[in-house]
């Protein structure tokens, strides 16, 4: 009979004093050492044994790691170790970056919240991570510090595989920036689960658009999903079709149908692949037509 | 195995103690401390049976390593009541009949109390979204809700 109620592995839990401590202790011993903020995806992976680590290093006590700094020409920067209750409480956020509070109030549940964290979200590149949408569709980039310093990382092309980044032994990730939104942006998340609440994506849908005049339609649609592909993905054919042709329930139609055709699922325990592609074009449509009734309103 | 010696202030009381690393805050309050009204549900941060007040918020205990809460400030169940005089949510949850196997209820209470004490007048939909992880398999919630707005109503 399996143990209902399975304890942590042994391992040891090591607090380095500055990010150069952290990263030689990570480059030293990669493979068993593994870097933890909230731990709200660590511990469980631990706990049935996915991962092996013999050393958890806790980086969220570091330099400016839950620091939230807000500039109106430069954007604004959210340390590594800020929860999501933080995030999505944070005036400069609601105010300027709605679709990020909205992202990171959709995981799990509250008390959760006060412990996870959105890079660690984006760090553990789960293909179902709830707040990844929204970071792609903002232009989100990473500020790694790694075993030759300090350097930027773009989403765009950071997502390898299920849980496989770009990142290496001895990163570590210190905090996301994100730029001022084009005037006008709205955006929204549909995030589809077996119930209303805390649980993880049957099927995300992160879409934004904002007014954009060299398009021939006026507007740039951007359209990211969850849990339909190895990755998180944004479909970028949405942006093409929407960009070329006058928006109207016919052409939404037709990118929602570019979404379902861009997507890989599989079946799982919450849904079969037919039923996620299917669902993805029905979100896809909601979702789209919900930012352009925002749009014109 | 390395231990470490960490200061927790539970419920008012500064304790001293040595936890191995890989100790959750939830082992150390039941097996170090004995503090059995923090309950042992999914070990996953799904049921929010474990749930505890960390620095004034809620957290799931079994997702937070007892060496990480070094300097910090915890309440349980325990700690709500005053000497024999229960807080008003624990008053208002036995009033409404909120409690039937109990399991669920340490961890109802310090999350409900969290939230009144963010939002005083929450709204029933408001109390739902709060609730998303507490799990209780008897009551259907229905009562735990009705207690939660009896307590609102009562520190109003």
């Amino acid at each position: 009979m399996s143990n209902a109620h399975p304890s942590l592995p042994e391992f040891d839990y090591i607090k380095p004093e500055s990010l150069e401590a952290a990263t030689r202790f990570l480059a030293d011993n990669a493979g068993v050492a593994r870097p933890f903020m909230g731990g709200t995806d660590v511990f469980v992976r631990m706990r049935d044994g996915v991962w092996k680590e013999m050393y958890l290093v806790d980086v969220k006590g570091l330099d400016g790691m839950k620091d939230i700094s807000f500039d109106d020409s430069k954007g604004i920067t959210i340390g590594a170790a800020v929860c999501n209750n933080k995030i999505s409480s944070h005036p400069d956020i609601r105010k300027h970056y709605p679709l990020l509070a909205e992202a990171a109030d959709s995981c799990a549940s509250y008390q959760l919240r006060n412990r996870a964290t959105m890079v660690g979200n984006i760090c553990n590149a789960s293909p179902a991570g709830d707040t990844i949408g929204a970071c792609l569709l903002l232009d989100g980039t990473l500020s790694v510090h790694g075993v030759k310093g300090e350097r930027e990382e773009s989403l765009d092309g950071y997502f390898k595989g299920p849980g496989e980044t770009v990142l290496e032994a001895g990163d570590i990730v210190t905090a996301i920036h994100f730029p001022i939104p084009p005037d006008g942006f709205v955006g929204t998340y549909i995030k589809h689960g077996r119930n209303k609440a805390s649980d993880l994506a049957i099927v995300g849908v992160t879409a934004i658009g904002f007014p954009h005049s060299a398009s021939t339609s006026g507007y740039r649609f951007r359209l990211a999903l969850a849990s339909v592909a190895p990755t998180p993905i944004e479909v970028k054919e949405v942006t093409s079709i929407l960009a070329d042709a006058e928006i109207s329930a016919k052409t939404i139609s037709k990118a929602a149908q570019a979404a379902m055709d861009a997507v890989s699922p599989i079946d799982d325990v919450r849904g079969s692949a037919k039923y996620r592609k299917m669902m993805v074009r029905n979100l896809s449509r909601r979702a789209l037509t919900e930012v352009w009734e925002k749009l014109r309103s | 195995m390395v231990m470490h010696r960490i200061t927790l202030t539970i419920n008012g009381e500064i304790e001293r103690i040595d936890i191995p690393s890989h100790w959750t805050l939830l082992k150390t309050l039941r097996e170090k401390l004995a503090l059995t009204g923090t309950k042992n549900g999914c070990a996953a941060g799904e049921c929010g049976a474990c749930t505890v007040m960390l620095d004034g918020e809620p957290v799931n205990s079994c997702m937070v390593l007892g060496v990480e809460c070094d300097g910090a400030e915890i309440i349980t169940v325990e700690g709500l009541a005053d000497d024999e005089t229960l807080d008003p949510i624990q008053q208002a949850l036995i009033d409404a009949g909120g409690v039937q196997c109990g399991f669920c209820t340490p961890g109802v209470l310090i999350n409900a109390k969290s939230l009144l004490s963010r939002n005083p007048k929450p709204s029933e939909e408001e109390i739902k979204l709060a609730l998303v992880g507490n799990l209780c398999r008897c009551t259907g919630y229905v009562r735990i809700i009705e207690g939660i707005k009896q307590a609102a109503e009562l520190s109003a």
